[in-house]
């Protein structure tokens, strides 16, 4: 297996540590001008989705973590396993468990893109595009004259993520959300 | 076809950054001038680097030439050496701003080409020459002059432990929160002093004004006299830290000349065992010191440094016309 040296660390180099498969964020060299130069390093453990602190003697090395980001589309879940297709043109396909789509599950639709984060050639974690189309299952009836005064109401989506809306959303309309704070962006006209 | 464009060809210092490095070199001549401190250059590129176990000299390989028995050269870490001879020359107090490099070193404080301000004073103790150095610093930086705190008490202080008479195994424990259990039962002493040093007393220095830390353990001696303060061997080494950032190392310095090849020759062996270039006995450095080195205090002096402090930077690049990337 390869491994990286302090030297060539780099903000997004993926790395075993303790076991774990984990991703630089930040690498910075400190070195008192006679003394030992250390990197101390900021990793995200991308099992727990943890993020360390952690030194290192400069010189050392870590094993590199074999993890690669492929973009699949996802096919539809048996309960058990939540299936993805490579979007390559190979039409090989995937299976993650649940701990894989934890974050991903209420923005999971079918046919849409994501990212799935590889780990020795399986699923560890599924990233959502920043923005998501999903029609609206579940809201109170529209109140038609408070628009002006921007008031929100929940709303459940067809993937069982609830969202703040605007008052005058109807149940079937589809809205545009964004995945990374979860908030409602727009209608979309169908 | 489109393409990035590439800026790597512009320098990443502003012009006002040059314009102040520019007056910061006027200020430092000025400010020796006045001292009758006399200017010197010697050489970047020689025939021994420095024996330190943790500076990496830049290896040069030369063509062969007439009368040079090594093809084999090395770009100065500090142009320490060469000063030392000009003093048992009889130069008397010399200073020169240099080029120095260090192999390895690139961060937000480090680039391996950097410039040195390094200067000697016959006839000074580590005493005056910190006195020295504040009226420098603190006179370009228009800071309050430095306070002095030891080494022995930094650490009691900062990280709550002796570090002359702590056991290797006591250090060791102090640094597992930082590297782990398995780097810190590997790390030797003075690496965890180090390591203690980056990561506890530097951040605690950022909060106080500029210090002077002082009396080094005799392991960290590097070039420096020795002696026993509060029972302990200390070193007459002192640094200056402002706003936590290590400006300068400072040493009254070692004349004896048998004692110093006992440290090159210790330097040696502990390059060795790291794995690294044995770096040899620069013989005519010795030779010098026998034929007699004046008592004198010296000190290095980060210049690209003094310039972040002077500009409030954060980012040694921003200083720099061109750091190594771009150069």
């Amino acid at each position: 297996m390869a491994s990286y040296s302090t030297n060539e660390f780099r903000s997004g180099l993926k790395v075993l540590l303790e076991g774990d498969p984990c991703i630089i964020l930040e690498n910075e060299l400190v070195k008192p001008g006679k003394g030992q130069a250390f990197n101390r390093v900021k990793l995200r453990n991308l099992t727990t989705n943890r993020q360390w602190e952690r030194t290192f003697k400069s010189g050392d090395s870590l094993e590199a973590a074999d993890v690669i980001d492929q973009e699949m589309e996802y096919l539809y879940t048996d309960g058990e396993f939540w299936h993805f297709m490579l979007t390559d043109g190979s039409f090989e396909q995937y299976a993650a468990d649940a701990k894989a789509v934890s974050d991903v599950l209420k923005w999971l639709k079918e046919q849409d893109v994501y990212v799935v984060t590889l780990y020795n050639g399986a699923p560890l974690s599924v990233t959502p595009p920043n923005f998501v189309e999903l029609e609206v299952v579940d809201t109170d009836p529209g109140m038609k004259g408070d628009t002006a005064q921007g008031g929100t109401k929940p709303a459940t989506l067809s993937t069982g993520a609830v969202v703040n809306v605007p008052l005058f959303i109807t149940i079937g309309e589809v809205l545009k959300v964004d995945t990374r704070s979860g908030a409602y962006v727009n209608r979309v006209k169908s | 076809m489109s393409s990035t464009p590439d800026n790597s060809w512009k320098p990443t210092a502003s012009l006002a950054a040059l314009e102040s490095r520019a007056r910061q070199s006027s200020y430092v001549r000025d400010f020796f001038a006045a001292r009758n401190v006399l200017e010197v250059e010697t050489p970047a590129l020689a025939s021994h680097g420095a024996n330190d176990l943790n500076i990496d000299s830049l290896r040069v390989d030369l063509a062969p030439l007439p009368q040079v028995d090594t093809l084999k050269g090395w770009l100065q870490s500090s142009p320490e050496y060469h000063m030392k001879r000009l003093l048992a020359a009889g130069a008397g107090p010399i200073y020169q701003m240099a080029r120095a490099f260090r192999n390895g070193e690139r961060g937000v404080r480090h680039n391996p080409e950097f410039s040195l301000l390094e200067w000697y004073r016959p006839g000074f103790d580590d005493l005056d020459l910190m006195a020295e150095v504040a009226a420098l610093v603190c006179g370009w930086l228009e800071l309050p002059m430095p306070e002095r705190l030891t080494y022995r008490e930094a650490f009691r202080r900062y990280s709550g432990v002796d570090a002359f008479t702590a056991s290797d195994s006591a250090l060791a424990q102090k640094c597992e929160r930082w590297v782990g259990t398995e780097l810190a039962a590997r790390l030797s002493r003075d690496e965890c002093l180090d390591l203690l040093l980056s990561h506890e007393i530097e951040p605690a220095l950022r909060q106080l004004p500029p210090t002077f830390l002082c009396h080094y353990p005799a392991s960290q001696a590097a070039l420096a006299k020795t002696s026993v303060s509060e029972d302990v061997t200390v070193a007459h080494r002192f640094e200056l830290y402002v706003e936590g950032l290590e400006l300068c190392n400072g040493y009254w310095e070692l004349t004896d000349a048998t004692e110093q090849r006992r440290r090159f020759e210790l330097d040696n062996q502990s390059r060795q065992a790291a794995g690294k270039p044995d770096m040899g006995i620069d013989e005519r450095l010795l030779a010098a010191m026998e034929s007699g080195l004046p008592a004198c205090a010296g000190v290095a002096l980060g210049l690209d440094r003094l310039l972040m402090l002077k500009l409030g930077t954060r980012d040694i690049a921003e200083v720099l016309s061109f750091p190594v990337e771009r150069a």
